[in-house]
């Protein structure tokens, strides 16, 4: 049997979703998981970082505007450059965007209200370390919970992200469509998660934790920790490196 | 020891400025005796906040100790400590607590609401459990006015900050509206936390010597006299007191939430209570009170966010998010470490004394000496039992003669009606603005009976639901009470939990008037009888007073918060049909009683009638036979026949799954019936079952068993819901009437 993945899980002052994407790592999925504090610039050998759902400080000022500064961040920086995977989850995407690991803003839901909910998102692209266990086009239902989800960025940058298949999922109706009444909160292009251009660093605002354990009813978010295992289980046998990376920058850009 | 003085430019103590601070002149002087002087200005404040309503219960504390407050499951019972704590098995135990931010709601909804989840949180958290849970139970006037939807939004604006970043789903609750609470919203709020056994902490402080430390936040002017402003009446002054209304932060509640947890595992917190009415005031009064010991506090060492402020500010104070430690001595740096981790202040403020004294002083001199257990509930705060005399009303609105209301010529356009009823439609406008999914334990997302809540610590579920037909115990009281009780316990038993504790929170109108204070009784004493019967003893909670304006009272509104334990979450049934082709059956007996039906408010504008007719002993066979179909996996579907009847009721199974709607073609036996009280009748006790054919035979033998009545409807199927000679309507509309109604309202400019 292969060592469990190592997944680090930075607990922010205002982390509220730290337990859950835990839970999920070592009870539902059964690898290994620690929680990695924000004052300390260690991330303790992890495979993957998480940067989970909250309120990092209260989202005062901005959201995920304070929490980038954080010790913490500067490693996760570091990891993020050499390729690590790092997935950020809702409140982890806010941050994500605000150290500049990924191009674009979140602003105020077009509602002006908190969103608790079940949504349908559609894969756009199967071939990110996140997504290689889901089909092209397949439709998962995650939960989303948010007030300020409503992706934005210049025309220039849409432009690049769709060319370069940087958008992972979209909002859409129960059948795939791409519709205005399935964009929860007015994100451009109903974009719903977006990856860098490397690849290894995915910001989503649904959450894929809250749609993994069975005794909740819902498991499709089980799909994108499948995927991250699968990557890392498959970077570390000798010889796959090179090929995972071919397949993910190839088929990466659709 | 000197004789404590005022601080400086502060006015002397005199009967009349204890009126203005709430008190009574008998009370005045019971001071005056208790102290043998006359009290210095920060003393006055500390009786007026203690002994007020909000803090001493000492209008309602004489009836609230008739009701069972002990057996059952309690491991500590109510009063004992912040909350309730009921053994739910595998070494865990359940604190949870219902409790009214109706005032501060009624003027500045948004911070009223916010604080009022703050606080319930930490008299949770205080005791070392975590939150696992919240509810909330709210009443307004009708959405057709301005002001109300103002309070609405702020009010779920209040409860979703709050909550959602303190990252504790909302669960489950309820949302009423009716003209009488158009002055005097009820915002209600409800938590549950789970702590293993011998972990919690107990609000004492003892052992001589040990330090007394604030902990969370700094202290300013907001919300002083907050607990007196809590019990009075609203009126046109009530805007003035704004500034009463504590600001709530729910970040540092967040933040104080995992140092409190950290610390009290630690071992060396002696004792802990949360700051909540009365600040500092009643923390160390009460702690100290319970003992049996004293304190001197040097208010000086409280982090204060404002300059200038008076020892009476500083002891009257509800900032929030703050808390009072009893510390081991000798590991003060340890327990400051763990907060400053968190980066929240610890500071040192005073030590228990072995005397039976509160020394407070502030800047060089001694402002307060007073004896502790003269302050507290249940020493020397006191206790009155008030005039009761059966209010007049009741002849007039208990009159309802059925012949004299038209029968309605389309059911089916009635159905519709109720469904998008303000009190039977969908809260969904609510809800989805809460986070009823972080912690990833709300198994029953809403929209069912009760909450189920999965307790990752072990392998039980708790159902959780709030529950009060105001309407019910307006029109009588004690059943009314008893009603609220039976519905809750019931929408946990349709989990298939079985009811275990009750917390309560009571909302009345002012006890002064006899007519109020005979309903406060009466309800008490139904209460009490049907937690007698249900073995589900109060564990704690909260009374409301004065929720009256000039020109109204609200409704005597007991709210019922019940507890229920799941020994498998996955044979849990739900509210919704699952799959077409299945039986329906109907447990419990149809009589058609229309007395104060939602039907007959919404519908014919109509407040009249007596409550429906209970039976105690009936219900409680009926929980015990749901927790047995729900464990014999006999079930799919169990939904309780509450506001709007068996068609409401049946309508709701078909649409509740909103992405699965499902119909369904019954025959009702309606012999001796008009079609309202047939089809909209809010006969008690009876729930509308689902389940697969085969297994018909045995819901039914299983019925007969527990002496409950089962009756065949029909069948799930098709796009329809179908009363056969009676009604046929698609779904779709069902639905679309259901769904739409409470946000279109909201859309209405404010």
């Amino acid at each position: 049997m292969q060592s469990p993945v190592r997944f680090g899980i930075v607990v922010f002052p205002g982390s509220n979703c730290d337990h859950d994407a835990y839970h999920v790592c070592r009870k539902v999925l059964g690898q290994d998981a620690v929680f990695l504090w924000h004052k300390d610039p260690d991330l303790k050998d992890v495979d993957v970082v998480i940067l989970p759902g909250g309120f990092s400080y209260g989202d005062y000022l901005r959201c995920g505007a304070i929490a980038r500064f954080s010790p913490v961040m500067r490693e996760v920086t570091r990891f993020a450059e050499s390729g690590g995977p790092v997935l950020g989850i809702c409140n982890g995407f806010q941050i994500l965007v605000e150290a500049g690991l990924l191009p674009g803003v979140l602003l105020r839901n077009a509602s002006l209200r908190f969103a608790c909910k079940n949504v349908h998102i559609r894969v756009e692209n199967p071939f990110t370390p996140f997504t290689t266990a889901c089909a092209a086009g397949e439709v998962l239902t995650i939960p989303i919970a948010h007030g300020e989800g409503n992706y934005f960025a210049d025309e220039e940058t849409i432009h690049r992200i769709e060319e370069n298949g940087q958008v992972a999922f979209r909002y859409c109706a129960p059948g795939g469509e791409i519709t205005a009444d399935s964009n929860p909160n007015g994100s451009l292009g109903n974009i719903a998660g977006i990856i860098n251009e490397r690849g290894n660093v995915l910001g989503m605002m649904p959450h894929p934790e809250r749609a993994a354990d069975p005794l909740l009813g819902f498991t499709d978010g089980q799909k994108v920790f499948a995927s991250i295992i699968e990557h890392v289980l498959s970077r570390v046998t000798p010889g796959a490196v090179e090929e995972v990376a071919a397949v993910t920058g190839e088929k990466g850009r659709r | 020891m000197s004789t404590p003085v005022n601080f400086p430019g502060e006015p002397e103590s005199t009967l009349a400025a204890a009126q203005q601070h709430g008190l009574t002149e008998e009370e005045y002087g019971k001071i005056l005796s208790i102290l043998g002087r006359v009290p210095t200005y920060t003393e006055l404040g500390i009786y007026s906040v203690m002994w007020s309503e909000h803090c001493s219960y000492k209008n309602s504390i004489a009836q609230i100790k008739t009701l069972p407050r002990s057996g059952g499951r309690l491991l500590v019972g109510a009063g004992e400590e912040n909350a309730g704590l009921v053994d739910i098995g595998e070494g865990l135990a359940v604190a949870f607590k219902i409790e009214s931010h109706n005032h501060p709601s009624a003027v500045e909804p948004y911070q009223g609401a916010a604080t009022g989840v703050g606080g319930i949180m930490r008299d949770i958290f205080t005791m070392g459990a975590r939150p696992i849970a919240s509810l909330n139970s709210l009443r307004f006037g009708s959405l057709d006015s301005p002001r109300t939807r103002h309070l609405v939004d702020g009010v779920v604006r209040g409860i979703g900050d709050y909550g959602n970043s303190f990252g504790v789903p909302t669960v489950a609750g309820e949302v009423y509206f009716d003209p009488c609470y158009h002055d005097n919203p009820l915002v209600n709020a409800m938590s549950v936390g789970v702590v293993k056994h011998g972990a919690w902490a107990s609000a004492t402080a003892q052992g001589t010597g040990n330090p007394i430390m604030i902990v969370g936040s700094s202290t300013g002017r907001d919300g002083i006299h907050g607990a007196t402003f809590a019990s009075e009446e609203i009126s046109e002054a009530s805007e003035k007191k704004r500034p009463s209304v504590q600001v709530g932060d729910p970040f540092t509640e967040k933040l104080l939430l995992e140092a409190t947890l950290e610390a009290i595992r630690s071992g060396f917190v002696v004792g802990i209570q949360d700051m909540g009415a009365a600040g500092i005031t009643c923390s160390t009064s009460e702690m100290s009170a319970k003992g049996k010991c004293g304190m001197r506090i040097d208010l000086d060492k409280v982090p204060a966010r404002e300059t200038g402020m008076s020892a009476y500010e500083l002891m009257l104070s509800e900032s929030q998010e703050r808390m009072l430690v009893c510390v081991a001595k000798g590991h003060e740096d340890k327990i400051r470490a763990i907060f400053e981790k968190w980066d929240l202040h610890a500071e040192i403020i005073g030590e228990v004394i072995g005397e039976d004294r509160l020394y407070i002083s502030y800047k060089g001199n001694l402002v307060a000496d007073l004896p502790p257990e003269t302050l507290v509930l249940g020493g020397g705060a006191p206790v009155y039992i008030r005039e009761a005399i059966r209010p007049e009303y009741l002849d007039t609105v208990n009159a309802l003669d059925i012949a004299s209301v038209p029968e309605p010529v389309d059911p089916g356009a009635v159905l519709l009606a109720l469904m998008a009823a303000s009190d039977i439609a969908s809260k969904r406008w609510v809800y989805e603005q809460y986070d009823s999914m972080v912690r990833t334990n709300n198994v029953v997302m809403t929209g069912g009976d009760a909450a189920v809540v999965y307790v990752k610590e072990g392998h039980k579920g708790l159902a959780v639901k709030t529950d009060c037909n105001g309407r019910y115990v307006y029109l009588n009281p004690r059943r009314g009470a008893q009603i609220a009780v039976a519905e809750s316990a019931r929408n946990v038993a349709c989990t298939g939990a079985t009811p275990v504790a009750v917390t309560n929170c009571l909302n009345f109108g002012n006890p002064y008037k006899p007519g109020v204070y005979w309903q406060f009784k009466e309800a008490i004493a139904g209460i009490g009888e049907a937690c007698r019967v249900f073995d589900t003893p109060v564990t704690g909670g909260n009374v409301s007073f004065y929720n009256e304006s000039p020109t109204a009272s609200v409704y005597p509104t007991p709210v019922i918060g019940m507890l229920g334990v799941l020994d498998d979450i996955r044979r849990s049934p739900r509210a919704a049909f699952r799959q077409p082709d299945r039986d329906v059956l109907l447990l419990g007996v149809t009589h058609g009683h229309l007395g104060g039906s939602t039907y007959l408010a919404a519908i014919h504008g109509i407040v009249a009638g007596d409550a429906p007719g209970l039976d105690l002993q009936e219900e409680l066979r009926l929980y015990r036979l749901l927790a047995e179909l729900a464990s014999a996996g006999l079930i799919e579907t169990a939904h309780d026949c509450a506001d709007g009847g068996l068609a409401v009721a049946l309508a709701e199974c078909c649409i509740i799954d909103e992405g699965k709607k499902i119909g369904a073609r019954v025959r009702l036996d309606g012999t001796g019936l008009r079609v309202d009280q047939l089809l909209f009748g809010e006969d008690q006790t009876r729930v509308v079952i689902g389940c697969v054919p085969e297994h018909t035979t045995g819901v039914a033998a299983l019925a007969q068993k527990h002496g409950i009545a089962c009756a065949g409807l029909g069948t799930t199927g098709g796009d329809a819901l179908v009363i056969e000679g009676i009604l046929d309507v698609p779904v779709e509309e069902l639905g679309h009437a259901y769904y739409g109604a409470i946000a279109s309202k909201m859309k209405q400019s404010t």
